[in-house]
C-alpha cells in the first residue's frame, strides 16, 4: 500500500465514519431519553435513500403509503384516549398531525411531479415522508411501554425494525438503488484528489453536529431533553413529559437517519436492508464511545469508519467481522472499567 | 383554620405497594397563604404521601382536589400545570447542567403555557438566595448539600407554584445550613405561596408552621394548629426530644 492509497481509504473511512458518527449520535440520544436500544435507526437511512431514489426514478414512494396508514393508526388510538379521558382540547392537534399532514404531503407528491423537481426539493420531500414516521412508531411501538425493562423494549425493537425491513422490501423492491452525486466537482489536496459527494458528506455532517450541539446546549426543548436523561423524575417535576421527550427524540432520530441516507446515498448502492448494517456500525461506534457521551461516540464511530476502511483494503472478506469484533474487547474493557450502575426506578 | 379557603384537600388517601398498604385513610388539608406541616418518623409514609398527591404514585382510595378542582387522576404533568410543585428527597438536580439551566428548567411548564416571566423570577430566586447567583455557571452536581437544596427550591419557586411541597429540606444539612432554609421558607409565606413542609425536624418544622399533622406508620395519628402540638406531651415525647425548649 503507497501513501495515495492509503489517503484514498482514509478519505472513505472518514467519509463513512461521518455518518456512522450522527447515526451514534441518534442511538445515543434515543437510549439516554427512552432508555430504547434504536435498531430499526438503520431502517431509517434505507427509507431516505430509496424514497429519494423513487423520486428520481419518478415512481411514488412506498413511504407515502405508510405515513398515511402510520397516521391512521395514530390518529384512532390518540382519538380513542382522548375520547376516554375527555381531553377534547388535544383532538385538533391529534387530526393535524396524524391526518392532514399526510394529506398534505400525499397531494404535494401528487401534484408537484417530484421527478422533475430540482435535487435539494427532492431531499426536503423525502425529509417531509420519512421523517413523521419516526415519532408515530414511538407512539405505537414504545409508548404504550414506556416502564418496561431495557430488554424488552429491545425485543420491541427488533420486531420494529423486522417490521420496517420487511416493508421496505414491499415498497422499493430488492434491486438497490443509488442517486446521482450532489455535485461533479472534485478538489486536489496534494497527491489526493476529494470527490464532491466527500465534501458534502463531511460539510453536511459537521452542519447537522452544529445544529445539534446548539438545540440542546441553547434551547429549552434541547435542555429539557438532556434533563429528561440525566434524572427522569425530577424532569416529570418541572412538567417535561416522558412522552414529549420520547417523541422529540424520536423524531430527531429520525431526522438524523433519513439524512445520512440521502448523504449516503450517491456513495453506496443502498438496498431496502443495507439500513441494518449502517445503522449496526453506527450502534458500535456509540458503544465504543460507552453509549453515554456524544463526543466519544463520534470518535469511535470515525475509528469504525477507518477500520471498515482499511479492513476491506487487507481483508474485504473480513471487513464487517473485523468492525463488528472491535466490540468484544471495547465491551471487555468496559466491563472492567465501569462500575455498574443500578436501572433507575 | 376553617376561614381560611382550601388550596389542597386530601381525603381519605390510601396507597399501597402490592399488597402492602403503606399509607391508611389520610386527609389533610392545606389553607391559602399557609404553611402545613407533617411531622413523623422515618418510614411513616411521609414520602409516600407526597408522591400519591402529585400523581407520581398510583393510588388505591381517596380523593385529592386542588383549588377546588377534582386532580385525583391527574398525571404529574398536569399537576405542575395547575401549580403545584414538589421538590422531592433526592433534590432530583440536574447534575451535568448549570444552576442558571436547572433554574430555567423550573420555568419549563410556565414558558409551555405561555408566560415568558422567567428571566424576572430567576430573579427573584438569586434574591431568595444570593449563593446561587454566585455559582450559575457552575454545573449543579459540584454543589454542596445546602446549596443543591438551595437549588432545588429555588428551581421549584421558578414554576411560580400556588402549592409548594417540600420534602425533607432539611436533610443532611449542616444545622447553620437547616436554620438558613428554614428561614427562607418561613420568608416565602409573605410571597403568598402555600406551603405543605414534610419533615423529621419536628420542632424546626412546627416553629414555621401554622398547622401540623403527625404520620405514624401510614395513618394521622394528631393535628392542630403547631403551637399546640409543640406543647403537646405526646409529640414533646416522641418528637421533640428531653432536651425541651431551646
Amino acid at each position: 500500500m503507497d501513501l495515495q492509497i492509503a489517503l484514498l481509504l482514509g478519505q472513505d473511512g472518514i467519509t463513512n465514519g461521518a455518518i456512522y458518527a450522527l447515526l451514534s449520535f441518534a442511538l445515543v440520544l434515543v437510549f439516554a431519553v427512552t432508555r430504547v436500544i434504536y435498531i430499526p435507526q438503520g431502517e431509517f437511512v434505507a427509507y431516505g435513500a430509496l424514497t429519494l431514489a423513487s423520486f428520481q426514478a419518478g415512481k411514488t414512494p412506498g413511504t407515502l403509503w405508510l405515513l398515511i396508514g402510520a397516521g391512521l393508526v395514530v390518529a384512532m388510538v390518540d382519538l380513542s384516549q382522548a375520547l376516554r379521558s375527555r381531553t377534547a382540547r388535544r383532538i385538533p392537534r391529534i387530526l393535524a398531525w396524524n391526518l392532514v399532514y399526510p394529506a398534505v404531503a400525499a397531494a404535494i407528491v401528487f401534484l408537484l411531479k417530484p421527478g422533475e423537481l430540482p435535487l435539494l426539493a427532492q431531499i426536503i420531500l423525502a425529509l417531509v415522508l420519512v421523517v413523521p414516521l419516526g415519532p408515530m412508531i414511538y407512539r405505537l411501538a414504545y409508548q404504550p411501554l414506556a416502564e418496561a425493562s431495557v430488554l424488552v423494549l429491545l425485543i420491541v425493537s427488533v420486531a420494529v425494525h423486522l417490521a420496517m425491513t420487511g416493508l421496505g422490501l414491499l415498497f422499493f423492491g430488492a434491486e438497490g438503488s443509488r442517486t446521482p452525486a450532489f455535485s461533479d466537482a472534485s478538489f486536489d489536496l496534494g497527491i489526493l484528489t476529494v470527490s464532491g459527494q466527500t465534501a458534502w458528506v463531511l460539510g453536511a455532517s459537521l452542519f447537522l453536529i452544529v445544529v445539534l450541539y446548539l438545540f440542546f446546549e441553547r434551547t429549552i426543548y434541547g435542555k429539557a431533553l438532556r434533563a429528561t436523561a440525566m434524572n427522569r423524575t425530577g424532569a416529570r417535576l418541572m412538567g417535561i413529559s416522558t412522552v414529549m421527550a420520547g417523541k422529540l427524540s424520536f423524531l430527531l432520530a429520525a431526522l438524523i437517519g433519513t439524512f445520512s441516507g440521502v448523504l449516503i446515498a450517491p456513495i453506496t448502492t443502498i438496498y431496502y436492508d443495507t439500513g441494518f448494517l449502517i445503522g449496526l456500525k453506527g450502534f458500535v461506534g456509540a458503544i465504543v464511545g460507552g453509549l453515554g457521551s456524544y463526543p466519544m461516540a463520534a470518535a469511535g464511530a470515525i475509528l469504525v469508519g477507518l477500520l471498515e476502511a482499511y479492513s476491506s483494503f487487507w481483508a474485504s472478506a473480513f471487513k464487517e467481522v473485523i468492525v463488528f469484533t472491535v466490540i468484544i474487547p471495547v465491551l471487555i474493557w468496559l466491563s472492567l472499567t465501569t462500575r455498574h450502575v443500578e436501572e433507575e426506578e | 383554620m376553617s376561614d381560611v379557603q382550601p388550596v389542597l384537600e386530601v381525603e381519605d388517601l390510601c396507597v399501597a405497594y402490592g399488597k402492602v398498604e403503606a399509607l391508611h385513610h389520610v386527609g389533610l388539608r392545606v389553607g391559602e397563604g399557609q404553611i402545613v406541616t407533617v411531622i413523623g418518623p422515618n418510614g411513616a409514609g411521609k414520602t409516600t404521601m407526597l408522591s400519591a398527591i402529585m400523581g407520581l404514585l398510583p393510588h388505591t382510595k381517596g380523593g385529592i382536589r386542588f383549588l377546588g378542582h377534582d386532580v385525583g387522576d391527574s398525571e404529574v404533568e398536569q399537576m405542575v400545570a395547575r401549580g403545584i410543585t414538589l421538590v422531592p428527597e433526592s433534590r432530583a438536580l440536574f447534575g451535568e447542567m448549570s444552576v442558571e439551566d436547572n433554574l430555567l428548567l423550573g420555568a419549563f411548564m410556565r414558558r409551555r403555557l405561555g408566560f415568558h416571566d422567567h428571566e424576572n423570577t430567576m430573579a427573584e430566586v438569586f434574591a431568595i438566595f444570593p449563593r446561587l447567583k454566585e455559582r450559575r455557571n457552575q454545573y449543579a452536581g459540584t454543589l454542596s448539600g445546602g446549596e443543591r437544596q438551595m437549588l432545588a427550591v429555588g428551581r421549584a419557586l421558578m414554576a411560580k407554584p400556588k402549592l409548594l411541597m417540600l420534602d425533607e429540606p432539611s436533610l443532611g444539612l449542616a444545622p447553620l445550613i437547616v436554620k438558613e432554609i428554614f428561614r427562607v421558607i418561613a420568608n416565602l409565606k409573605s410571597t403568598g405561596v402555600s406551603i405543605l413542609l414534610v419533615e423529621q425536624n419536628a420542632r424546626a418544622a412546627l416553629r414555621v408552621a401554622d398547622y401540623g399533622y403527625v404520620l405514624e406508620t401510614g395513618e394521622l395519628a394528631l393535628e392542630g394548629p403547631s403551637g399546640v402540638l409543640l406543647d403537646d406531651p405526646k409529640v414533646v415525647e416522641s418528637y421533640l426530644g428531653l432536651g425541651g425548649k431551646h
